[in-house]
């Protein structure tokens, strides 16, 4: 189901590299591994996996660094695997590039289905006139969005994001990013903005939106669409 | 411990009281029995004892004698003395005053050391208790998955698959309840070590208790819970990591203490009596209430429940007793206060204030 994908392991501790050997090979994916930051860095370059998942905390140099240098050439998706929780680190994480961060403890689920988003990450580049998911549909020519068939109505702004959440389908965007691509550089701290127009949209296109499938919330960093 | 500048401070005190009280005297030297003079001057070193270190108060004592033979004691303005029985009062006082000096010094010694070792003693006291409960909440769920695991990996017996289930979810829940505690503890040092700063910003209080309680739906598997919140709720500034742990911990903590198939109840209000969209700068209040219809707690016990490992005396489940510590330590950060009470029908009500800035999402929704 995974077949031919590859993912390369960025993380000293052997623990987990051993528990993601035997869960992600069980799941169809090939394997790489490296522990530490120059191993990680070369074996990017050498063999261009499909994804990569980082460990902040290696022993020779720090995660954030490794992951700037990785992102100056390695475009497929990083996620971030790490035991620093705070905010500040994710975010950090974030604007240096990563797609989505796990914090140890995890879920195997949990992981799986990350990986999964972001490999597929389908809407992204999509050139699709028409895309659907669960009872959504999206045309973006004629910019109609419908609901089990039925048409929704947004003002603008929902509208627009809306399909920037779609089209990062599986990323985590942070607060700052989506205000200043929705609102403007001068709006990058105005999060009521996004708190107000993220609970209208939720209202309008979420089966419970109390129980979010869609936009989901991570928090104090931002927010994560998931089409499922 | 004393400092040297207080030090000084004792000695040049002792020494002006002195002078004074002899100067006093000196004055009613031709009306007043020089003995009495005396009894004054010892009164002065007992007084100077009581407060002061033993080197100042001895100080005291020799020149409290000098004065006395040179100022009271004929012949005046010598150290000479004529007569016997003046020469033995002179050597009594010089004792008395030293005795005195030195019994009060060795009483407040003796303090002393009482109080440290009592203060040692609440250290241990609490230190056991931590111990305790510590020992207790991490080495149950590890004796948990070790014993499932071994279980598991035992050779010689057929385990069904029922059973085999079973220990799985017992190793998920143990290792789910390990990794709480944990979390409770880094956030207690996180506390204690004052590297708390909260960072506030607009938060909808509706999505975080739900986010709180969808975090929660293992736990919450057989009691019933709903969140009430008023149509139009503010934003309101606060916190949204600290936030979530407090609801977190609350919800959890009624989940673990109640019994099946009780009610847990998430109200949010901002303040009511306030025409909100007319007077929006007089809103400044969130308030969380978190309220179950469970046993509720002990009255004896309401004041301590905040404590830190404080647990209650009938509790069975356990508990690190640092949840609710947490919690009002999170709360207080946030300059907002916590106050629990049982419902009249049975039930722990827990209401927290917060006095914060709101912010009306249809002035934001219309801009």
């Amino acid at each position: 189901m995974n077949s031919g994908f590859s993912i390369l392991v960025i993380d000293d501790e052997s623990q987990i590299r051993k528990l993601l050997e035997i869960t992600l090979e069980a799941n169809g994916y090939k394997l790489l591994f490296a522990v530490n930051a120059k191993e990680g860095i070369t074996m990017a370059a050498s063999h261009q996996p499909d994804l990569i998942l980082l460990d902040l905390g290696l022993p020779d140099e720090d995660g954030q660094a490794v992951l700037k240098q990785l992102r100056d050439w390695f475009h497929n998706p990083i996620i971030i695997l790490s035991v620093k929780s705070t905010e500040e680190e994710i975010v950090k994480a974030l604007d240096n590039g990563a797609n989505d961060y796990l914090t140890k403890p995890f879920r195997t689920q949990e992981l799986l289905a990350r990986i999964r988003t972001a490999l597929r990450g389908k809407f992204n580049q999509t050139q699709e006139p028409v895309i659907a998911f669960g009872a959504i549909t999206v045309d973006f020519v004629s910019r109609i969005i419908k609901v089990n068939g039925e048409l929704l109505k947004l003002t603008a702004t929902e509208y627009n994001l809306f399909t920037m959440l779609l089209k990062n389908d599986g990323r985590v965007l942070t607060h700052q990013y989506i205000l200043k691509e929705i609102w403007g550089n001068s709006y990058a701290d105005q999060t009521q903005y996004l708190r107000v127009f993220v609970a209208q949209l939720r209202k309008k296109i979420e089966e419970d939106p109390n129980r979010p499938k869609y936009i989901l919330t991570e928090s104090g960093v931002g927010y994560r669409f998931n089409s499922g | 411990m004393v400092t040297v500048k207080s030090q000084t401070h004792q000695y040049v005190i002792c020494i002006l009281s002195v002078v004074i009280v002899s100067l006093l005297g000196l004055t009613a030297r031709e009306v007043i029995d020089y003995k009495i003079i005396g009894y004054l001057l010892l009164f002065l070193v007992s007084i100077l004892a009581i407060f002061f270190e033993i080197k100042p108060v001895l100080l005291a004592a020799i020149l409290s004698a000098l004065a006395l033979d040179f100022l009271f004691i004929k012949p005046y303005y010598t150290l000479h003395i004529d007569n016997a029985e003046d020469a033995l009062l002179l050597l009594l006082f010089f004792i008395i005053a030293l005795i005195n000096a030195v019994l009060t010094y060795k009483i407040k010694r003796m303090q002393k050391s009482i109080h440290m070792k009592e203060a040692r003693a609440n250290t241990m006291k609490l230190y056991n208790t931590l111990l305790d409960s510590l020992s207790h909440e991490l080495r149950t769920p590890i004796a948990a998955i070790i014993g499932s695991i071994d279980t598991l990996q035992q050779q010689n017996v057929q385990l069904s698959d029922d059973s085999k289930a079973h220990l799985f979810y017992e190793i998920e829940k143990a290792s789910m309840k390990l990794n709480y505690q944990v979390e409770n503890l880094l956030n207690m040092s996180r506390l204690e070590s004052g590297y708390i700063l909260p960072k506030s910003d607009w938060c909808d209080v509706k999505e975080l208790a739900y986010n709180a309680c969808n975090r929660l739906t293992e736990e919450l598997r057989d009691h019933k819970w709903i969140v009430l919140a008023e149509e139009g709720l503010p934003l309101f500034k606060l916190d949204y990591g600290l936030m979530e742990q407090i609801l977190y911990n609350l919800i959890y903590n009624a989940s673990q203490y109640t019994p099946k198939g009780a009610k847990i109840q998430i109200e949010i209000k901002y303040d009511v009596d306030t025409d909100y969209e007319a007077h929006m700068d007089l809103i400044k209040k969130c308030v969380v209430i978190i309220s179950d219809d469970g046993y509720g707690f002990p009255e004896a016990e309401i004041d301590r429940a905040f404590d830190k490992f404080y647990r209650l005396q009938s509790s069975k489940t356990g508990g690190t007793g640092l949840g609710l510590s947490i919690v009002k330590g999170f709360v207080e950060a946030q300059n907002g206060t916590i106050t629990l009470h049982n419902a009249e029908g049975g039930g722990a009500v827990f209401v927290m204030v917060f006095d914060v800035d709101c912010l009306s999402t249809n002035t934001v929704a219309n801009e």
